[in-house]
């Protein structure tokens, strides 16, 4: 099998540094360490990324995938507005704020990144079925590649899930399992499939295809440094569920660093939970650096991993940038939609509500700067979870057609 | 008390490839102490040189994540099933 993954050259895990060729594992056998992929990257300037196409592949000599992506039937996410948010920036007294508005993407959420760059880890190792445990954005953004990709789709989620996204990982074809349990047990029940003959040439996008599926976060910090200007932002407000996305983030600003692409500066990450599901949050205001699991109940169910893996490293990057982790109550998160949807027009789903809810939050006790550049993460749409709102966003009023009703109502 | 014990497959190649083994042991501590004598090197992979259990591994006995029950002193009744699993990103 010739493998093709462009800059990517080696698994290394993440704990210890132990290397491994590139393949479809995720653990170090010495650690139990997750493992990332590892680069040797050329030459890479801002033209070139420039001169590329209008999603995450401009990046793609930054990520592990083969040269020729761009013409590979692929859902070529990305390159989602940032948008600059006066309105809201004035409601909170930010000077200058930005929406990273994920929503954008083809299907309305920030997942068609990761799953992106998983369809071609799928290809290279010749795997049949695309798989994963969701907690819903997933499971639609896989069986959507995959059909575009010509594979075959089988994905899990918690049996519990809003309607729309049960609809939205179902149309594209496909086996949909919901599991009796929360994500958590489907997520252990999608770990022992996979060393089962039934799992086998299964691409399984955040178990075994993890080390490359996780790096499409990293997309997201490219952009937003490109969209500022080539410049970090010095302050970002990134949801947690398993941590991976803020890990990556964080590698992202690096690696935009490292290669001269930004000038270098201090940036600081605050991870977003909701308090329903908060043990990262917890675990940093008690000063532990392991996250003690915990049963989620929440509205913000794209957001509810009670045994959040990447959690660990969560805390060391808030601490190592002179971020936090910061959680709120679900009314605060409704609060937080409405907010965001009344001020810029963007309708969040419940993740962009507690990302929102905690920025503010923030502020509101001073451990936010808000002379400083910063910018908050949507990273789906409100249309998925319109159950969380739908209470609160009745018709103003019902009349009869006539002008003498309309006079009445108001 | 005699349980089995699921192994993941970045450890079967200290049990020979076998996916599940039986073990033995009142706690999930005596188990996994009766199966590294068994499979010498294999406790080392599980639990850190603090003898506590590694950060990205989830060991289950039952239908429980150990850390929500006693941890490595968590019981382990006869016939029970023990999994051990690496950490999974999200979701």
């Amino acid at each position: 099998m010739s493998l093709d993954f462009g800059p990517a050259v080696a698994l290394s895990c993440r704990e210890c540094g132990t290397r491994y060729p590139l393949g479809p594992s995720f653990a170090c056998s010495e650690c139990f360490g997750p493992l990332e992929a590892a680069y040797e990257f050329g030459t890479v300037t801002r033209a070139s990324i420039e001169a590329g196409p209008a999603n995450i592949w401009r990046y793609r000599s930054l990520l592990p995938v083969p040269v020729d992506v761009a013409t590979k039937p692929n859902m070529n996410p990305g390159w989602t507005k940032l948008v600059k948010a006066g309105n809201l920036g004035k409601a909170l007294g930010i000077r200058s704020l930005h929406v990273k508005d994920d929503s954008g993407n083809p299907t309305h959420s920030f997942k068609d990144r990761v799953v992106a760059i998983a369809v071609e880890a799928a290809r290279n190792f010749g795997f049949h079925t695309l798989s994963c445990s969701s907690t819903g954005n997933l499971a639609g953004a896989v069986t959507a590649a995959a059909a575009r990709a010509g594979l075959d789709a089988c994905v899990f989620i918690p049996a519990g899930l809003e309607q729309a996204k049960i609809a939205m990982a179902r149309v594209f074809g496909g086996r949909l399992v919901g599991i009796e349990g929360t994500y958590d047990e489907v997520n252990r029940f999608c770990s022992e499939l996979i060393g089962d003959p039934m799992g086998d040439k299964w691409g399984f996008v955040n178990v075994n295809l993890r080390p490359y599926y996780a790096e499409g976060s990293k997309t997201l910090a490219y952009e937003i440094a490109e969209q500022l200007g080539w410049k970090l932002p010095e302050q970002i407000i990134i949801p947690v569920a398993s941590g991976s996305q803020l890990t990556k983030i964080d590698k992202g600003f690096k690696e935009l660093i490292e290669l001269g692409l930004v000038e270098d500066g201090p940036y600081k990450i605050y991870g977003a939970q909701a308090l329903g599901c908060s043990p990262v949050s917890t675990a940093y205001k008690a000063g532990h650096d392991v996250v003690q699991p915990v049963k989620p109940d929440t509205i913000a169910k794209s957001l509810a991993i009670g045994n959040p893996a990447d959690g660990p490293y969560v805390l060391d990057i808030a601490r190592r940038t002179g971020g936090s982790v910061e959680d709120v109550t679900d009314p605060e998160i409704v609060a937080a939609i409405k907010l965001l949807a009344s001020t810029e027009g963007i309708f969040a789903e419940t993740a962009g509500g507690v990302t929102v809810g905690v920025l503010k939050k923030l502020v509101e006790t001073g451990q936010l700067d808000p002379e400083l550049e910063t910018v908050v993460l949507n990273t789906g749409d409100g249309l998925k979870t319109l159950d969380a709102i739908v209470d609160d966003a009745q018709p103003t009023a019902v009349i009869r057609p006539s002008l003498d009703a309309f006079r009445a109502t108001v | 008390m005699s349980v089995s014990v699921r192994i993941p497959t970045i450890l079967r190649t200290y049990t020979g490839g076998n996916a599940e083994v039986s073990g033995e042991g009142a706690t999930l501590r005596d188990v996994l102490g009766k199966l590294d004598s068994d499979y010498p090197g294999i406790g080392a992979r599980i639990l850190d040189e603090s003898g506590k259990i590694r950060r990205f591994v989830n060991v289950y006995v039952g239908e429980e994540d150990v850390r929500f029950a006693q941890g490595l002193d968590t019981p382990a009744p006869e016939g029970t099933q023990i999994s051990i699993i690496p950490a999974v990103a999200g979701g």
